[in-house]
């Protein structure tokens, strides 16, 4: 088999066919890169012994733009989105697949680029990628390369986390600064025109969450505010659990750069996106203890307690600002726009 | 942030607040209305009303250029979008704003238009010099603090002889909407004691140019900046005035807002630009002399001139309760359709389009505290 | 209404364009609308335009008024 030309090479109808050119991309590129004996098997799945316990599953889908983006990729994006989604609920994430979708024309040393990334990420959150797919969609009618990840756990016994569960009087943990990944997409966004030191969040939590439960059994959940950011995701779990919440803006975590973006464009933090970031409600005599836990690991060192859980039939989830008034966290239904008014 | 953070210390601005509660004669009612939207915004952030005492109210303003724009011009920029060979450019603020059979430029654009977001007008010149084949037409909003740019850009164009962008207009002028606000509207006199001048068209404008309003409707006018502890300096000072029965004009932005503002700025608007004898704005209706449009010397760049649109003629919802509330005659909840079924998701007037306008503010901010307030 | 921030000049980078800071967020704005403008200066921005220049002495004596009003309430 010829070589695949790395350097020059663009993404062709053929290499989604199934044939030679797509055992090729296989071998050559993702085998390669990812590395483990069950993409050495080159079979259509992946067997996999598990350990005993409950099975978790998740799947998450990237469309980000741009592709590439300072501290991380669509790539690292993806191998840490599913990580992540899988670790919410305590499980020990034991395998990923991963779905490319690969738009005709897209440079190779692109993908070669993304590949590198998500196997970087999977060797250093020790999850392995072990069975994929890759289709080819004619030019103009991707965005380049859309990528699905998904994923299995094993949650340990005697865990039950769950966004339902949240009581009146349990407090509410954030793990660190946010608004982080958001205002990076948006200053890497040329047409914008703004240049700032802002790296996205994206990372895996997985160790992090691991340590959590492993101390703090009776966590109620975790939930990491991705797409929607952090108003939104504690809005969705304000409903599922029935509740209100209360938090204060002055414990909420934001850098400043992130800050300086938000005043520019009038966006509001708590509405970006995170993707490395999670929020943990528990019971008030937990939180303490938990918090400490959160700040000893390099993924929570900024953690903070932003608030409690309260009885709302209305299910309002309240700021109380820097001064004392307070204002509602609405349920936004879109992502916010920049505005000039 | 440099001279953004110090006008937002929290203990400053409980000192200030207790000021104003001293300084407040208890056997009066005080009705100041912020004219402009992004006060309305800075307003409700910082829960300034909690901090103010009972008989000092805020009413808020028209001053939200998205709100004010007339549902039609904003289907001719739809009507626009829809030509071909059109690239439309707009602001973030009028993507979602809904225009009649649940259209938006959002929307429009999930169809096949070709809808581009910008923050600088200036990006058009590029995007038309990338395009020779297509027409660029920018969607201008704004009061006198957006307008410079835009003035900026046709002149730019002109220097650079580019003949495939145009600008559909729909600037609009802060005075002749004040004074709009404080004409009576069927016989009601005005309810209001004194305005909160805008930050950012000030700065352009100067302060001298709301010297007609102490003059004619005897109404004190106090310019403030931005930030919470600007709006808390310039309420006491409003209150002040009213106390000893004063009207005049006072500047508490005195670091950006001179007399005079930009003269330049509005030199070039005034080469640009002419004012339309008379301008529909969403919710107060036709005001004289309140809006501009492009100078023949420009026509080329005028999109009015280079395409035919239609003028159709939007109704607003007859139970509708924007134009009071506009003029701060009425509340936004003592609006009927308030809440149910207007919100800012399905917005059915004016001043719950934009997170600005009066009623999208008072329903973000202020659901929470009326709730909490009914079951205590 | 007008969304607009006080930034920095850092440079002037050509005739009627500056490169401003605010946070540590860059951009290159338009200044044409401005005379007589000097790096360490602060701007009003919006929409990529700065639109009036800060006077610092003044904004230094607002923050000197707000804080005596603030005084006599203790």
């Amino acid at each position: 088999m010829s070589r695949l030309d790395l350097i020059n090479g663009k993404v062709e109808m053929a290499h989604g066919g199934g044939g030679r050119a797509m055992a090729q991309l296989i071998s050559q590129l993702f085998a390669q890169a990812f590395d483990n004996e069950w993409l050495a098997q080159g079979n259509d799945q992946a067997q996999l012994s598990l350990p005993a316990g409950r099975l978790a599953f998740a799947s998450d889908s990237h469309v980000v733009s741009p592709l590439f983006f300072p501290g991380g990729d669509i790539g690292s994006l993806a191998v840490h989105g599913t990580i992540n989604d899988l670790a919410m609920c305590g499980a020990r994430p034991h395998a990923l697949s991963v779905g490319f979708i690969l738009e005709e024309g897209f440079a190779l040393v692109e993908l070669a680029r993304i590949v590198e990334s998500m196997a970087q990420a999977s060797r250093e959150a020790n999850v392995p990628i072990v069975t994929g797919d890759t289709k080819v969609v004619e030019r103009g009618k991707g965005d380049g390369v859309f990528i699905n990840t998904s994923g299995v756990g094993i949650v340990p016994e005697g865990l039950d986390l769950s966004g339902d569960r949240a009581r009146p009087g349990d407090c509410i943990l954030l793990s660190g600064s946010v608004g982080d990944h958001g205002a990076c997409i948006l200053t890497q966004r040329e047409s914008l025109g703004f240049a700032a030191d802002i790296r996205s969040d994206s990372c895996a939590l997985h160790r992090l969450t691991q340590a959590m439960v492993a101390q703090v059994p009776q966590l109620r959940c975790m939930r990491d505010p991705t797409r929607g950011g952090l108003a939104n995701t504690l809005n969705e779990l304000a409903q599922q659990s029935g509740v209100g919440m209360q938090l204060e803006e002055a414990a909420i975590p934001v850098i400043q750069p992130v800050q300086a973006v938000c005043e520019l464009l009038g966006l509001d933090p708590l509405y970006l996106a995170n993707e490395g970031k999670l929020i943990a409600i528990c019971p008030p005599e937990q939180a303490s203890m938990l918090l400490d836990l959160m700040r000893a690991h390099p993924e929570g060192q900024a953690a903070a307690i932003i608030g409690t859980v309260t009885a709302d039939p209305q299910q309002f989830v309240q700021l109380r600002t820097r001064f004392g008034g307070n204002r509602l966290l609405d349920w936004l239904n879109s992502e916010p726009l920049p505005r000039i008014c | 942030m440099k001279y953004v953070d110090v006008f937002r210390d929290a203990k400053l601005a409980h000192q200030l607040a207790q000021h104003i509660h001293q300084q407040a004669d208890p056997g009066r009612h005080y009705r100041l209305m912020e004219f402009c939207g992004g006060h309305t915004h800075a307003v409700f952030r910082y829960g300034l009303p909690a901090l103010l005492p009972d008989n000092v109210e805020l009413i808020h303003g028209p001053g939200c250029p998205v709100c004010v724009l007339p549902v039609a011009r904003l289907e001719q920029a739809l009507e626009l979008s829809r030509l071909p060979e059109v690239i439309l450019c707009s602001y973030g603020d009028m993507l979602r704003v809904p225009a009649g059979k649940g259209q938006s430029l959002l929307k429009a654009r999930a169809d096949g238009a070709d809808i581009r977001m910008l923050y600088s007008p200036l990006e058009t010149l590029a995007l038309a010099q990338q395009h020779p084949e297509r027409q660029v037409v920018f969607f201008a909003i704004g009061f006198e603090t957006t307008t410079p740019p835009t003035a900026v850009l046709i002149q730019r164009a002109d220097e650079m002889g580019i003949s495939n962008l145009s600008v559909l207009c729909n600037h609009v002028l802060t005075p002749a909407a004040m004074h709009a606000i404080l004409t009576p509207s069927e016989g009601e006199a005005t309810t209001i004691d004194g305005f909160i001048g805008p930050a950012h068209v000030s700065t352009v404008i100067g302060s001298e140019a709301y010297a007609p309003f102490p003059r004619q409707f005897g109404k004190p006018v106090v310019i403030a900046g931005f930030e919470p502890l600007d709006l808390l300096q310039a309420i006491s000072m409003l209150v002040g005035q009213l106390n000893r029965h004063e009207a005049r004009v006072e500047n508490q932005f005195s670091r950006a807002v001179t007399p005079d503002g930009n003269p330049k700025a509005r030199a070039l608007v005034e080469q640009v630009f002419e004012r339309r004898s008379s301008f529909e704005w969403r919710g107060l209706g036709e005001v004289p002399a309140s809006a501009l449009k492009i100078r023949p010397e420009y026509a080329r760049y005028d999109a009015e001139q280079r395409f035919e649109l239609s003028a159709p003629r939007a109704r607003e919802h007859p139970a509708c309760e924007c134009p009071a509330v506009l003029r701060g005659q009425k509340r936004p909840d003592q609006c009927r359709l308030f809440g149910t079924p207007c919100t800012p998701d399905n917005p059915l007037g004016a001043c719950m389009v934009s997170s600005e306008g009066a009623c999208a503010a008072w329903y973000r901010y202020n659901r929470g505290r009326i709730a909490m307030q009914e079951r205590e | 209404m007008c969304l607009a921030v006080p930034v920095e000049v850092v440079a002037l980078t050509g005739p009627g364009r500056a490169l401003a800071d605010m946070g540590g967020v860059r951009r290159e704005i338009d200044v044409s609308l401005l005379d007589d403008l000097e790096v360490g200066d602060f701007v009003i921005l919006h929409v990529g335009f700065a639109l009036q220049k800060l006077d610092r002495v003044e904004a230094e004596k607002t923050l000197a008024m707000l804080q005596q009003m603030a005084a006599q309430q203790q």
